[in-house]
């Protein structure tokens, strides 16, 4: 319960505030899967598979796209909450989107993010609710957390940037124990590089996947 | 009703989101079709540009929709593909290309902030010292190295097939490099010199060029857009700076060197040029 993150969002107006909880070694993402596939309303959350996050910023990126997209009344799915899974990604399938990056029956990194879109909702509710339903250990929403949960070959391959933000393509190796210090425990970074060479990396691929989810695929 | 002619002019709303804030984004510059500002990105941390295209009263609206669309879209599109080839740009964090409400917000995109100034600022305060201090010194010598690094980062700008559609030494900026900063120039030994005149010289020259207003630019191989590219910066360098006007040469110099397909890129300038100047004097 301690883990819940409250926080506003630049621009967006402070009622609508985000809550967000970050789990480890999530073992009922099958029942959490079917809540959100029967529309259950206590059980709307973005949950999302945190091993194809990159870092808080990437997935801000995509809350702040959706609220804003909810306040001024353009939402292209369901709700606020399935928004933020389908900015995510990189074109315009809503389905494709909420595929690659929700939860699945087998995601043991979850991600939950839920906006105060009405004054019920607030921290305490959220994280009562949460605490209730996840059966995982909760750890902290910060970029080194995501660091380590991140699969960055298949980030990578998503947005399909393989070789973007990479010094050596041939240098990738699965990495997931994170035990490297200093790497910045993305997968695919190159192998031995400094903690600032792999740092410059880790942004540059950020950029690049920021940039995809702000076009959406409009050619 | 009174009707005065003094009134100053009507400063454009900023677009929602950016009604709530804080601090408020700064304007930096106003053109014909956008604005800049400095605002933050997710975080009051983080730095970036916001760049509005308000909506345009006197165009009808369905049409004014959709060219704001295109214009946001197009300059992001190609800023995320220079990014992704390696071409210096700023990287594009978020943006609207539909805006909301009625009369129209326009749309807007939020982008890198660059830190530094933009190249003509450097090239005016350049010319002016070397003005001062006569050729041959460590300014002469900083801005024929930054002429070419300018021709460099146009050769990767085309080699990526990307032209931009308004080269202008105010659409390119220097960025600082940090080590540049720490550990003082790489002029510091020109003979000429005192030190602090090649302190000054090497901290304003130095840097990395980085391109920016993408805003008519075109994906193109052809050899005739590059080369147009190259002769639309080469007379706004000339009305811009004529006293660095042979300077110039350096930017083609190094963009022959810069990528296969270059030099024919450069004899095709000639032709422009050729064309140019029957133009004018026609005109
Ligand atoms: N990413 C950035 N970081 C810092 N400063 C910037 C950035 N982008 C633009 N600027 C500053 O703002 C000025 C205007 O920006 P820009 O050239 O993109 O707009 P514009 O000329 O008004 O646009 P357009 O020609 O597309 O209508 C630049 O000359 C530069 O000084
Ligand atoms: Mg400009």
């Amino acid at each position: 319960m301690a883990f819940l993150q409250s926080l506003n969002l630049a621009h967006i107006p402070p009622d609508l505030a985000v809550h967000i909880a970050l789990y480890a070694d999530v073992q009922n993402a099958p029942f959490l899967r079917d809540q959100l596939l029967q529309g259950s309303p206590a059980f709307e959350y973005a949950l999302i598979d945190a091993t194809v996050i990159l870092s808080t910023t990437h997935v801000l990126a995509a809350v702040f796209r959706a609220a804003n997209d909810h306040l001024n009344g353009r939402l292209r799915s369901r709700n606020v909450h399935s928004e933020i899974v389908f900015s995510l990604g990189a074109n315009n399938n809503i389905a494709q989107s909420l595929r690659t990056f929700g939860i699945t029956a087998t995601t043991t990194d979850l991600l939950a993010i839920k906006l105060s879109t009405n004054p019920s909702i607030t921290a305490s509710t959220v994280s009562e609710h949460l605490a209730a339903s996840v059966n995982g250990t909760p750890v902290e929403f910060s970029d080194a957390t995501l660091a380590k949960m991140a699969d960055g070959g298949k980030i990578r391959k998503l947005y399909k940037l393989s070789g973007v933000g990479e010094a050596d393509s041939k240098g990738k190796r699965r990495r997931k124990d994170g035990s490297e210090e200093g790497s910045g425990g993305v997968d695919g970074i190159k192998a031995g590089s400094t903690g600032y060479d792999a740092e410059r990396e880790r942004k540059e691929l950020e950029v690049a996947i920021l940039g995809l989810m702000a076009l959406r695929g409009a050619v | 009703m009174e009707i005065t002619n003094n009134d100053p002019p009507q400063p454009h709303p900023l677009p929602p989101p950016f009604t709530h804030t804080a601090p408020a984004p700064t304007l930096l510059t106003q053109g014909a079709e956008a604005l800049l500002y400095r605002t933050h990105f997710l975080l009051p941390s983080h730095p970036c540009a916001l760049k509005h295209r308000p909506s345009k009263p006197y165009r009808h609206p369905v049409l004014d929709k959709r060219l704001t669309k295109h214009r946001i879209l197009s300059e992001a599109r190609t800023l995320v593909k220079c990014r992704r080839e390696g071409v210096s740009v700023p990287g594009v964090l978020a943006l609207d290309a539909e805006g909301c409400g009625d009369a129209g917000s326009g749309g807007w995109m939020m982008m890198e902030w660059v830190e530094g100034r933009t190249v003509k600022e450097v090239v005016v305060e350049a010319g002016k010292r070397i003005k001062e201090r006569g050729g041959g010194g460590v300014w002469e010598e900083g801005l024929r190295a930054l002429m070419g690094k300018i021709g460099r980062a146009l050769g990767r700008m085309h080699e990526v097939g990307v032209v931009h559609g308004d080269l202008t030494t105010s659409n390119m900026m220097l960025r600082p490099s940090p080590t540049s900063l720490q550990n003082g120039t790489t002029f510091t030994n020109g003979a000429e010199g005192d030190g602090d005149d090649a302190k000054s010289a090497g901290e304003s020259l130095e840097g990395e060029i980085v391109l920016i207003d993408f805003g008519l630019a075109a994906q193109s191989l052809q050899d005739e857009d590059k080369a147009v590219d190259l002769y639309v910066l080469e007379r706004a360098f000339g009305s811009t700076h004529p006293e660095a006007e042979e300077g110039f040469q350096e930017v083609l110099r190094v963009y022959g060197e810069s990528y296969k397909g270059a030099k024919v890129v450069l004899k095709r300038l000639e032709d422009v040029r050729l064309r140019g100047r029957k133009r004018s004097m026609l005109g």
